[in-house]
Formats: C-alpha cells, sequence, structure tokens
C-alpha cells in the first residue's frame, strides 16, 4: 500500500511526517536540527530516500543536510555557496546599488533525473547547482549577470530566488521566480536567462509593467502541461500557456488575491489551489476565516474550501513553499501555517484535518507518495 | 591542546559534547584556531568565520582570559594561558531574538 511522507521545515528546525495511504494516522519525527531556520526540504524523485535540507541561523549562517535514509539520519553536506566572479549591485530598498550578499538558501529542487544532483535558490538571488550529492555547489552565474540584474530589488523577505520548476520534458528548461525581480526560464540548462514578465501587471512599482521587477511569490506547473504555469504575485493571480512569454491574469472571484502559495492538483491539470491572503500590509486571512480557494477551470471561477479549517479568529499566514500536493488517486492537499498548523485533505480540498497543531512556523511543506 | 568552548548549536551540529580540543602548530590566533578546528569538524566550515571573507561571523563573538577578541582581527596572537590550555577560546553567540 502505498504512503505519504511529508518534509515539513519551520523557523526551529524540520519535522518528518509519515502515514499510509488513508492519510488519518500520522507519527511525527523530529524536530530535526533543532533551533535552526529550516527554510526547506525535498526529495529525489528519482532516489525517495535520498532528501536534502536547507537549515541556516542568523548567528552561523548557511548549512546543507542530505538523507540517504528517508529522513532517519542526516548528514551535513557542502555548504560553501559562493558567487561566480566579481560580484555587482543589486538595488535597495531605496533605490542605490547594494552589494549581492549570500545570506541562505531559499529552494532545493532535485533533478528529475539524478539523484546527486539538485539546484538550489539563494538570497541574494543565484542559482547554484551540485551534481555530487550536495557535498559542492557551482553557481549557474548567468542569471546573476543578467543585464537587468543591477535593477532587481528585495521584496520584504529579502532578495530571494524561490521557486525552481524543471520541465519534465526537457530539464534543460527551467523557470525560476525572484522576489522582486519576477520570473526567467532558461532553455539552455541554467547558460542563459530571459526574463518572462509580459503580461504582469504591480501597481506598486514605478513602471507597472516593466520587464523586470515584479515581486512573483510562487510558480506552480502539471507535470503533464509543462508550458502552462500558474503565479501567485503578490497581487493578482496569472498563467501562461505559452511557457511565460505571456500571462494572463485568472484572480477572477478571488475575494483577495494577495497571497504566497499556490499548487495543482496531481490529476487534474486545470485545477488549481490558493490561499488568499488579506493584503500585503495585513498577512493573514480575511476576517480571521482560513479558506483554501480551488479552481477547477484554470483559474478565474473560484470556490472557498472551509471544512474542517478555522472560520474564526484565525490570523496565520501560509507561505509560498508552504502548499503541495500528493499524488494518491484521491489527491491530498497540503498547507502549514505560521502559526504551527499542517492541514490535510486527503480528497481534494473537500475536507481538512490537522495533522499538528502546534509546530514552530511553518516555512515549507513538501510531500512525497511512496510505494 | 588549544581548547575551544562553541555554543550549543555549533556542538550539536558537530556532534560533539562539551570543549573541543585541537591541535594548533605555530602561534595560536583565532585564524590558526578555526584553522585547526574546522580540519577536525569540516561541518562547521562557514559556520564561525564567513567563507568569502573569511571574517568572525556577526552574531558570533570571540573571548579569552576575560577580554574580548572579537574585534582584533584573526591574526592577533591569543593569550598564552589559551596557547597552553589553561583557558578555553570562547565561541559565544551574541544574545539576539529574545
Amino acid at each position: 500500500m502505498s504512503e505519504v511522507r511529508l518534509l515539513v521545515g519551520t523557523r526551529k528546525g524540520a519535522f518528518v511526517l509519515t502515514a499510509d495511504g488513508k492519510r488519518e494516522d500520522w507519527e511525527v519525527t523530529g524536530p530535526f536540527f533543532a533551533g535552526w531556520e529550516c527554510y526547506h526540504l525535498k526529495g529525489s524523485p528519482v532516489d525517495p530516500q535520498r532528501l536534502y535540507c536547507s537549515q541556516s541561523s542568523s548567528w552561523s549562517g548557511q548549512v546543507m543536510q542530505r538523507s540517504d535514509d528517508g529522513g532517519a539520519t542526516w548528514t551535513p553536506v557542502g555548504n560553501k555557496f559562493l558567487y561566480d566572479g566579481v560580484t555587482a549591485t543589486h538595488q535597495w530598498y531605496d533605490g542605490t546599488p547594494h552589494p549581492w550578499e549570500f545570506k541562505r538558501v531559499w529552494h532545493l529542487e532535485p533533478s528529475l533525473s539524478c539523484p546527486d544532483t539538485v539546484y538550489a535558490g539563494v538570497e541574494d538571488a543565484a542559482m547554484f547547482r551540485s551534481c555530487d550529492g550536495g557535498n559542492s555547489w557551482v553557481e549557474l552565474s548567468g542569471l546573476r549577470t543578467h543585464a537587468t540584474a543591477a535593477g532587481w530589488m528585495p521584496g520584504a523577505g529579502g532578495m530571494c530566488l524561490h521557486t525552481i520548476l524543471i520541465d519534465p520534458s526537457d530539464e534543460q528548461r527551467m523557470y525560476i521566480a525572484i522576489s522582486a525581480a519576477g520570473a526567467f526560464r532558461t532553455d539552455d540548462g541554467g547558460v542563459t536567462w530571459k526574463p518572462i514578465n509580459q503580461g504582469l501587471r504591480s501597481s506598486h512599482i514605478p513602471d507597472p509593467d516593466a520587464p523586470v521587477g515584479h515581486c512573483v511569490h510562487r510558480l506552480a506547473m502539471h507535470p503533464t502541461r509543462p508550458g502552462t504555469i500558474f503565479m501567485q504575485k503578490h497581487w493578482d493571480v496569472m498563467r501562461t500557456d505559452n511557457c511565460g512569454d505571456q500571462w494572463t491574469e485568472v484572480s477572477g472571484n478571488l475575494p483577495t488575491d494577495f497571497g504566497f502559495c499556490i499548487d495543482v492538483h496531481a490529476h487534474e491539470p486545470e485545477t488549481i489551489y490558493v490561499v488568499p491572503i488579506k493584503s500585503d500590509a495585513e498577512h493573514f486571512p480575511l476576517e480571521g476565516k482560513l479558506q483554501v480557494f480551488r479552481s477547477k477551470s484554470g483559474g478565474n471561477e473560484w470556490e472557498p474550501l472551509t471544512k474542517g479549517l478555522p472560520q474564526k479568529d484565525c490570523y496565520v499566514n501560509v507561505l509560498r513553499d508552504a502548499m503541495c500536493v500528493d499524488k494518491m488517486e484521491d489527491c491530498g492537499v497540503y498547507f502549514g501555517t505560521t502559526g504551527g498548523q499542517v492541514y490535510c485533505s486527503a480528497n481534494g480540498g473537500e475536507s481538512w484535518k490537522a495533522i499538528v497543531h502546534d509546530l514552530p512556523a511553518v516555512l515549507s511543506v513538501e510531500v512525497q507518495t511512496l510505494s | 591542546m588549544v581548547r575551544v568552548d562553541l555554543p550549543s548549536h555549533l556542538r550539536t551540529l558537530a556532534g560533539i559534547s562539551g570543549e573541543v580540543r585541537v591541535q594548533v602548530e605555530g602561534v595560536v590566533t583565532p585564524r590558526t584556531v578555526l584553522d585547526a578546528l574546522e580540519a577536525a569538524y569540516p561541518m562547521l566550515g562557514g559556520t564561525i568565520r564567513e567563507y568569502g571573507s573569511g571574517q568572525r561571523r556577526a552574531f558570533l563573538r570571540f573571548f579569552a582570559g576575560e577580554e574580548d577578541f572579537s574585534h582584533a582581527g584573526m591574526d592577533v596572537v591569543l593569550p598564552d594561558s589559551v596557547a597552553r590550555g589553561e583557558e578555553a577560546l570562547l565561541v559565544v553567540g551574541a544574545v539576539a531574538g529574545g
């Protein structure tokens, strides 16, 4: 029988949550790396026992961990993230030039074909690759040295590369997103990059439809339709059907289109999920009601999913890497909150149940479907 | 042997308890002590001093013999008492975050 394994990164450590295919009874292990911020954990799709974890702290910087036994034990691996060559500047919040400084790894994306290859999205924005299981890292510097990079600016959380999507039909094609530079695509494995922000409109920047400078919060893709990408922008939910060359807004009837996370149903490429957040100043659900919204039409027409979720006095946030879907026949949807809850829906969002209530603030949730 | 007292989160990372003792060749400075420490415990690389600049991380400080060596540079000679192992080099995390 299949089982699922959730990899949960929090402000104070990492946790591994496992359940059988019913997804009713959960075993919680952890905290691993207690006291450290664990921005992201993710498993290799080639070897599910191979996991990677980003562990960091303000005191001691970045540490990387690898597990070869599904999270039972971990080994520190390479943490030397050195930008390639001379670093230039990007814009600071006040518009002045600011030197590129490595701060942490936000996101890990293991290769679809090799368990030893993994990509890392970091702050200040850049992309690194390891081909030896995380022991050493090399920057794909074509991104950071892009002609537009001097004009990139940090979002409120820092200038982070937080999303990496690999095209399953062509691993040389990848999509990334940076707050607040926007979305970019490579068609040659990360050597060269193209901004793909046409159609985005951000009223809070001087040129609302500028080629770069948009605060993209998250991208999501269904593996059978790699040319269709969904985006939760700072404000606005967007989609593209031509690999990012043109975006269209699909916020439709959402009560607020601000938010951080977005994901796609495992078996229905036009079914997508978001968690609307009140505003950029008030990072909590509208009216204290925690609601997931689902669209079965690829956007525009949305329905609230609230059964089992708190509908009063709820003022948590759901961060950009904190939603995921499993591949079970009845697609499971999961998300974690800054209040320390991890919710599971074993029926595509129809009803929800908290797996845990009291973890540290959840930064990321990933799921593995194991047979 | 030079004794080094690490903050608890780094002891956990390195899988050690209590003080660390490292063999330092030549003059005992923060740099030579950290070179020896990182050679013995590679997972501590980058956690006390930055990889790029080689400088002390901002939220960590160095003390020895009740004296603050945090701003004395990586090549300052540490007291004889540290070199002789009578006192430890203290690597202390700043009290930040409540």
